[in-house]
C-alpha cells in the first residue's frame, strides 16, 4: 500500500490513532467532563509519570554516579523488580516446558503418560493457585516465580509438542536417506523444524508471564509495577494508576519487540520472512 | 561389503528379488507389489512407468530401505538393503530440502554426518555448486529458489555423498514444461559424468523414452512388472523421429490398458 513507501509515513500512520485519542481525552478532561478522580487528564498522568520516574531525593553530585541516582527512582526500581520476576519465572517455564514438550512430541509413549494430567491442570488459571502458592512458598519472590512459571509453562509446552509433531515426515525421510542418526535427526532436523512453533509458544508464554506478574505482585510483595498500582488505589491516585498501567504497556511492548527481533533472526529461512 | 563387491564384479549392481508388498487397510489387504524381479547393471538408467497407484513409488521406497518388503529382498552389490542410507540416494518430487539450511548447508549435510574433514567437505561442495550452476546461490535459503533450482540442490545433495545409486521419485513432476526439459538434459549430463545408476519413477511416457535405457512398465494393483521395454536410440534423442514415436505409441497402449483398470476400480469403489 501507498503509505508503506516511506518508513516515516508508516510511523506517522501508526501513531495517528493514539495521538488523536490523547488529544480528545485531554480536551474533554479540561472541559470538566470527567472528575479527575475517575479519569485524570493525560497531561496530569504525564506529570505523575515523570514524578514516578524521577527519584525523590534531588541529585547531589557527590557519592554516587548520575546513572545510579537515575536508577534509584521508584518507577525504575519497580520495573526492575517486575522484570526480574517475569524473567525468573519465564526461564523456569522454558526449562520445563521445552524439555517436556520435546520429549512428548518425540515419543508417543511419553505423550500418553503425561497428557491426561497436563490436560487436567492446563485449564486451571494460575490465579487460582494464589492461596496455595502463599501456603507453599510464603511471601516475597518465590510464590511469584511459581505463579509466573506456571502461567508461561503451558503455552510453551503445548506449542513445543505441536511443533515437534508437525515436522514434515518427508524431511525426516530425506535426513534418514542422507545417513542421519537419531541424535542428528533430533538436533538438526526436528529441533529447527519445530522452531517456528516453539517461538510462538515463547511469545505467548512471556505475555502470560506479564499478566501473572501483575496479579502476583498485588498479593505477596511490596514493590513492582503491580504492587504500585494497588498502592495507588488505596490513595485514590487515579493518575498514578494510569501511569503504572502505561509503564506496564511500555515494558510489554519492549519485550515483545525484542522477541520479535529474535524471532525474525531465527526464522530468516522461513517463507513468512524476507 | 567390500568382499562381496570383489566376489561379484560382473554381477548386476542392484538386484530386486521376488518382492511382495502387502498393505493392511480397513477393508482388507492391498497387494501393492507382487513378484517383482529386476536386475539393474551399474551405470544403467532405468525408468519405472505406470499410472498412479500402480506401486511405483512403493517399489522405490522399498529399494531405498524406507519400507521393508513383505517378502523378497533388495540387494545392492550382493548386500541386502535393510534400512535407508546414503548408498541409495533419493531425490523427491517435493525436493525435501531443509528450509533452515542454506544451499551449501543442504549439500554438505550428508558429508557432515559422515564426519569428513572440513576442507574436504568444502571442496566437494564447491565442485558440485559449480557443476550444477548453483555458485551464485550458495548462501540462499530454499524459499528463495525456483523449482528447478531446488531440484538441482536436491540432486547435488545426493551426488555429494557419492552414492552409487540415485533413486528419483517423479523428480520433475512439479516443474513447468521448459524447466523440465532443461533438467532432463542436465540429468543426462550428470548421469554420464558421474556414472550413476539411476532409477527414475515417472508417469511421463515421453520423459521415460527421452531419458532411460530401459523402461519398466508396471500394472495397476497388484503392482507387477507388465513389460520391460529397452530403448536403444542414440542420445540426444529426437522426440519427432519415427522410432521415438513408435516406442511412444507402443508404451501408450501398455500404460492406457493399466489406466483403464485403474479407472474401472475407482468406479467400483464409488
Amino acid at each position: 500500500m501507498d503509505y508503506k513507501r516511506s518508513p516515516f509515513r508508516k510511523l506517522m500512520f501508526s501513531v495517528a490513532l493514539p495521538i488523536c485519542i490523547v488529544i480528545i481525552w485531554e480536551i474533554l478532561s479540561r472541559k470538566g467532563l470527567f472528575s479527575p478522580q475517575v479519569l485524570p487528564a493525560p497531561s496530569q498522568v504525564l506529570i505523575r509519570w515523570i514524578d514516578y520516574l524521577i527519584p525523590h531525593d534531588p541529585y547531589t553530585g557527590d557519592k554516587s554516579t548520575f546513572l545510579a541516582w537515575l536508577f534509584s527512582g521508584e518507577l525504575v526500581q519497580d520495573t526492575l523488580a517486575s522484570g526480574y520476576r517475569v524473567i525468573g519465572g519465564f526461564v523456569i517455564a522454558v526449562v520445563f516446558g521445552l524439555t517436556l514438550g520435546l520429549l512428548m512430541g518425540f515419543s508417543n509413549f511419553i505423550y500418553d503418560f503425561f497428557n491426561p494430567i497436563i490436560q487436567l491442570l492446563r485449564p486451571i488459571p494460575p490465579i487460582a493457585y494464589i492461596p496455595l502458592a502463599i501456603l507453599w512458598f510464603g511471601l516475597g519472590n518465590p510464590p511469584a516465580f511459581f505463579l509466573i512459571s506456571l502461567g508461561a509453562f503451558f503455552p510453551i509446552l503445548m506449542n513445543t509438542i505441536a511443533g515437534v509433531r508437525q515436522v514434515d515426515p518427508l524431511l525426516i525421510r530425506a535426513a534418514r536417506n542422507l545417513g542421519a542418526s537419531d541424535i542428528t535427526l533430533f538436533r538438526r532436523i526436528i529441533l529447527p523444524a519445530a522452531t517456528p512453533n516453539i517461538l510462538v509458544g515463547l511469545r505467548v508464554g512471556i505475555g502470560v508471564a506479564f499478566i501473572v506478574v501483575i496479579v502476583a505482585e498485588m498479593i505477596a510483595v511490596n514493590n513492582g509495577l503491580g504492587y504500585r498500582i494497588l498502592e495507588a488505589r488505596e490513595f485514590l491516585w487515579s493518575d498514578k494508576i494510569i501511569a503504572g498501567m502505561i509503564s506496564i504497556g511500555l515494558l510489554g511492548l519492549a519485550i515483545d519487540t525484542c522477541m520479535s527481533k529474535i524471532n525474525n533472526h531465527l526464522l530468516r529461512w522461513h517463507s513468512g520472512n524476507n | 561389503m567390500y568382499e562381496s563387491k570383489a566376489l561379484c564384479s560382473s554381477c548386476p549392481e542392484l538386484v530386486i528379488e521376488n518382492i511382495y508388498k502387502v498393505f493392511k487397510s480397513g477393508q482388507g489387504e492391498i497387494f501393492a507389489l507382487e513378484r517383482i524381479n529386476l536386475s539393474i547393471n551399474k551405470g544403467e538408467f532405468v525408468a519405472i512407468l505406470g499410472p498412479s497407484g500402480c506401486g511405483k513409488t512403493t517399489l522405490l521406497n522399498t529399494i531405498a530401505g524406507f519400507s521393508p518388503p513383505s517378502s523378497g529382498r533388495v540387494l545392492v552389490n550382493g548386500v541386502e538393503v535393510t534400512s535407508p542410507g546414503p548408498d541409495q540416494g533419493m531425490v523427491f518430487q517435493e525436493y525435501a530440502l531443509f528450509p533452515w539450511m542454506s544451499v551449501e548447508k543442504n549439500i554438505s549435510f550428508g558429508l557432515e554426518i559422515k564426519k569428513l574433514a572440513r576442507s574436504e567437505i568444502k571442496n566437494r561442495v564447491d565442485v558440485l555448486l559449480e557443476k550444477l550452476q548453483l555458485l551464485d546461490f550458495r548462501r540462499r535459503f530454499p524459499k528463495d529458489l525456483s523449482g528447478g533450482m531446488k531440484q538441482r540442490v536436491a540432486i547435488a545433495r545426493v551426488l555429494a555423498l557419492d552414492s552409487p545409486i540415485m533413486l528419483m521419485d517423479e523428480p520433475f513432476g512439479a516443474l513447468d514444461a521448459l524447466t523440465r526439459r532443461t533438467m532432463q538434459d542436465e540429468l543426462l549430463r550428470i548421469w554420464l559424468e558421474f556414472k550413476k545408476t539411476i532409477i527414475f519413477v515417472t508417469h511421463g511416457i515421453q520423459e521415460s523414452i527421452y531419458l532411460a535405457d530401459r523402461i519398466v512398465v508396471m500394472t495397476y494393483r497388484p503392482g507387477t512388472i507388465k513389460q520391460v521395454v529397452p530403448v536403444t536410440l542414440p542420445r540426444p534423442r529426437d522426440e519427432s523421429s519415427t522410432q521415438f514415436i513408435e516406442i511412444q505409441k507402443y508404451l501408450s497402449k501398455l500404460v492406457m490398458e493399466e489406466q483403464m483398470r485403474f479407472r474401472n476400480s475407482e468406479a467400483e469403489t464409488i
